[in-house]
């Protein structure tokens, strides 16, 4: 893939020089140091509404799996519903073609039994969890992605952002006072210069917008060069043609998004971390098994990352894609062949950068006396466990600052060795 | 120059955005604007046209029974269970009846739903009483469906209209019940085939060894969401009992299981086959009462449970006053919920006595939907008929309905500040200023839109622009149009 791709001089790349006026106090903060030797590249894909890991990830091994799980149940590799081998024990959802590929290619890692320290059933409290590395919710107004930036190494951190998300919005777990970009696709043509040089000049006194300004044109010019990447999408060709029709916008979204962030890390000033949200995740009724709803959803976002895999190209060896959610799902199936708010679920470090080709399980066992609260899988991983230990490694953040500042209460969760693979570390 | 706020703040903050000669109307008195509005009847919508939650649903059960018979016609096996339109976006239905049926459904919901975005729209660009109209978007709000979920679609409007707009100016405990009985509820938060685990029911199911259960989606967001907050205090044991005492409340017709033939299809059905029998705890209290009543004695209580009090008065200050809203409002506004078990009008009123309000003016930066209903206001933009007539909406970030979850959109600034909805903002602006170009006086606009708060830099800005269509684009981006 052709990296070295000069960025068309539009509107907005010039606006941006001429900003002066509205944004110089801004721009001035930004000092280019020498490039490093090997720009790595973090992904953070957030699985909003609390993933059924056990459908994701299912334990067909487990003498109690079928029976919790009645129809739901996916079985044993081998059946045409069958699961996608891994290690005898577990395998993957039949959706997860994919992925499939990549555990064989050793860059994928499965975490089948994992939570974050939240232990109660709200979404959006355990959301913010998640996104704010805190044990307690509500307890921050930043994310430990954020503060993780804030102590990036001077010689990692050369974009103008060290972070962008790909929402009109930026998600909690970017929030906080690293600058940080935030893109999503646009229908409306672009202003007259002039008008936008008044509108940033009347945003000078006004520090949010005239700081939110900079970042818009500033992301702008980048996804123009983002979106004139080829179209790599091609569809879920293993679905019937009427649900093509029901999943195209959601997929066409999805590899939009992709396709951005790929265009964003692959340059070589480009941020280090992209972080994009996925929902639908909350399965309380007709969740289905090995076909179905979920599947269907699952083939989605295994789609997306394929298409993120092939627009990262030379990239990818240099990247890790961690995929969580707030909380699992009842390890038996409800009254409505779905699945209530439960405890522990599934995660994954996907990426060229990652010691995959593994499932890293304690796992606890689906009897009665083993599950958590006699209702959920009981996690045996705290997902910061995984979080610190990708960004001590991969991105190079010392342990000190992760300890303090990003993490502050997580001792409990300690650093796992031996993710990513030997030369990264 | 004497700078008095109360005008702007109650046109702009409490209101939906000024109209041209609304705050000459308001005068120095904002707070009795606002208090009249109080009074008379809750404002419906003026839209003829609209069609009940009922026939909307008995429309689309008919259609699933053409399907059906034109399937079996042709040879196909009839399905088991119909799927309700059960499924987002990217989901796959259980069968082949249920599969067509749910590519039929938008064909059906969604010309439904582009009527009810129109005429909610229109009648907000009208209004006389914008503060009632807020309190409506309020509640909506509270009592969140999301439209990515297919089965709601069609009826996520007439939720508002039918059980939000009737009590908007009612008690608490009313409009609580009435939206937990709407079939947009019960079909979004997966009720209506809930079953208890020792009823009629899931008794019979067995001896034919199927499963039948419950569902505790409903229950838990009633505790978490719509009345007790998330920090409220109770337990997954006070989730799965209220689960049980909720099971039977589902919909006639097709809708839920049981018989097809029970109750009117699409309509509110409590289906005794269905409820768990026997008495139950919920946040204390135990629940001998039979049947429906049994479900309706939990939601009254929770309804005046002090936590819920405390919840409201939380969200209502963070809606009107700030981000992170000064406790002593909140525990006024909190006290006068209690006090009155619940009478609304008196709770808004407590808001309207809290100087805190007042204060502060532009404390709370926009919303999309706060942004285009302002624009929509200020230049009395018509609604054409039509999909693009509302395209406004999602372009900006807000489809109408569509929060994406049943905690309905946030409240805060840091969520609706990013760069990239900014920009959306400015390039929407322009637009609309390029359309319009120079048939507006916007040199009086300004005035007119933000009162006291219109400040100097924009003024000097507007004053010096290249045209009237530029300068149009400065006012409606101005920071001070941004926020409330």
């Amino acid at each position: 893939m052709n990296r070295d791709h000069h960025a068309p001089i539009n509107r907005r790349s010039l606006l941006k020089l001429g900003l002066a006026a509205g944004t110089a106090a801004l721009t001035a903060r930004y000092s280019f140091a020498a490039p490093a030797a090997t720009p790595s590249r973090f992904v953070f894909i957030i699985l909003r509404g609390a993933l059924d890991g056990m459908s994701a990830v299912p334990p067909y091994a487990d003498p109690d799996y079928a029976r919790l799980r009645g129809e739901l149940a996916i079985a044993a590799p081998g059946g045409s519903d069958g699961a996608l081998a891994l290690d005898g024990y577990f395998g993957l959802n039949p959706g997860l073609t994919f992925m499939h590929e990549a555990y064989g290619a050793r860059e994928l890692l499965v975490l089948p039994a994992v939570a974050t320290a939240y232990r109660e059933r709200s979404h959006f409290d355990g959301q913010d969890v998640l996104e704010s590395g805190i044990t307690q919710p509500h307890a921050t107004q930043t994310g430990w992605l954020n503060r993780a930036l804030i102590n990036l190494p001077s010689a990692t951190r050369r974009g103008r952002e060290s972070g962008v998300a790909l929402a009109q919005n930026v998600p909690l777990v970017l929030r906080g006072s690293a600058e940080v970009a935030s893109w999503s696709p646009s229908v409306l043509p672009d202003l007259d210069d002039d008008t936008m040089r008044r509108i940033a000049d009347r945003y000078a006194s006004d520090p949010l917008l005239a700081r939110r300004l900079a970042e818009a044109l500033a992301t702008g010019s980048e996804a123009g060069q983002a979106q004139a990447q080829p179209d790599t999408m091609n569809g879920d060709a293993s679905g019937a043609p009427a649900m093509n029709a029901l999943v195209r916008s959601t997929a066409g979204r999805y590899t939009e998004t992709v396709r951005t962030a790929a265009g964003f890390l692959r340059r070589d000033d480009g941020p280090a971390v992209a972080v994009f949200d996925t929902t639908g995740w909350d399965t309380h009724f007709n969740e289905g098994g090995a076909q179905g709803q979920l599947r269907t959803r699952l083939a989605v976002l295994d789609q997306s990352l394929r298409t993120l895999k092939e627009t990262l190209g030379d990239v990818w060896p240099r990247t890790v894609v961690l995929l969580a959610t707030e909380f699992g799902r009842t390890a038996a199936a409800n009254g409505t062949r779905g699945t209530d708010h439960g405890t522990g679920s599934a995660a994954f470090l996907l990426g060229g950068a990652v010691a995959g080709g593994r499932v890293l399980a304690d796992w606890p066992g689906l009897s009665a006396r083993n599950l958590y609260q006699q209702r959920d899988l009981k996690p045996t991983l705290d997902v910061r466990s995984v979080m610190k230990s990708v960004l001590h490694e991969h991105l190079q953040i010392a342990s000190g600052a992760l300890d303090r500042d990003v993490f502050p209460d997580s001792s409990a969760a300690p650093y796992i060795a031996g993710l990513l693979r030997a030369h990264e570390a | 120059m004497s700078l008095d706020y109360s005008s702007a703040v109650a046109a702009n903050r409490f209101g939906l955005g000024a109209k041209p000669g609304e705050l000459e109307l308001i005068g120095t008195d904002g707070r009795g604007w606002l208090e009249a509005q109080l009074r008379g009847p809750a404002a419906a919508v003026a839209a003829a046209g609209l069609r009940s939650s009922a026939d909307i649903l008995s429309d689309a059960a008919t259609i699933r029974q053409q399907l059906q018979a034109q399937r079996r016609a042709a040879g196909a096996k009839p399905a088991g269970a119909p799927n309700d339109g059960n499924a987002t976006a990217a989901a796959a239905p259980a069968s082949a009846d249920a599969l067509a049926f749910v590519m039929r459904l938008p064909q059906l919901f969604r010309p439904i739903y582009i009527a009810e975005v129109q005429a909610r729209l229109r009648n907000a660009v009208a209004t006389e009483r914008p503060w009632v109209e807020r309190l409506v978007y309020f509640w909506s709000n509270h009592f969140a469906v999301s439209v990515d979920k297919l089965a709601v679609l069609g009826i996520a409007g007439s939720l508002e209209r039918e059980a939000i707009r009737p009590h908007v100016l009612g008690n608490f405990r009313e409009l609580l019940l009435a939206v937990e009985q709407h079939p947009a509820m019960l079909l979004y938060l997966d009720n209506q085939r809930s079953v208890g685990p020792n009823s009629v029911l899931a008794q019979r199911a067995a001896r034919r060894e199927r499963t039948l259960g419950l569902n505790e989606n409903l229950a838990r967001e009633i505790l978490e969401l719509h009345t007790l907050g998330v920090d409220g205090g109770y337990t997954q044991a006070d989730v799965t009992s209220f689960a049980k005492v909720l099971t039977g409340w589902s919909l006639g017709g097709g809708y839920g299981a049981g018989p097809i033939q029970a109750g009117i299809g699409g309509q509110f059905l409590f289906r005794p086959a269905l409820h768990e029998p026997g008495a139950q705890t919920v946040f204390g209290r135990r629940y001998h009462h039979a049947d429906q009543a049994q479900g309706r004695a939990v939601l009254n209580d929770l309804a005046q449970a002090r936590p819920t009090a405390r919840h409201i008065a939380t969200k209502l200050a963070r809606h009107f006053i700030a981000d992170d809203p000064p406790p002593a409002a909140v525990a006024r506004i909190a006290q006068a919920f209690e006090r009155s078990g619940g009478d609304l009008p008196q709770v808004y009123r407590a808001l309207l006595e809290s100087s805190e309000a007042w204060q502060t003016p532009l404390a709370k930066y926009k919303t999309p939907q706060d942004y285009l209903l302002s624009i929509y206001r200020g230049l009395q933009l018509p609604v054409a008929d039509g999909p693009k007539s509302i395209a406004g909406f999602d372009v900006l970030g807000q489809r109408q309905f569509a929060p994406g979850s049943p905690a309905g959109w946030p409240d805060r600034s840091d969520d609706w500040d990013g760069a990239s909805a900014l920009m959306k903002r400015i390039e929407f602006a322009d637009a609309v200023a390029q359309r319009l170009g120079g048939t507006r006086a916007v040199a009086e606009l300004g005035p007119q839109l933000l009162g006291a708060t219109y400040s100097d830099e924009t003024r000097v800005s507007l004053q010096r622009a290249a045209s009237d269509g530029q300068a149009l684009t400065l006012l409606l981006t101005a920071p001070e149009f941004l926020r409330r």
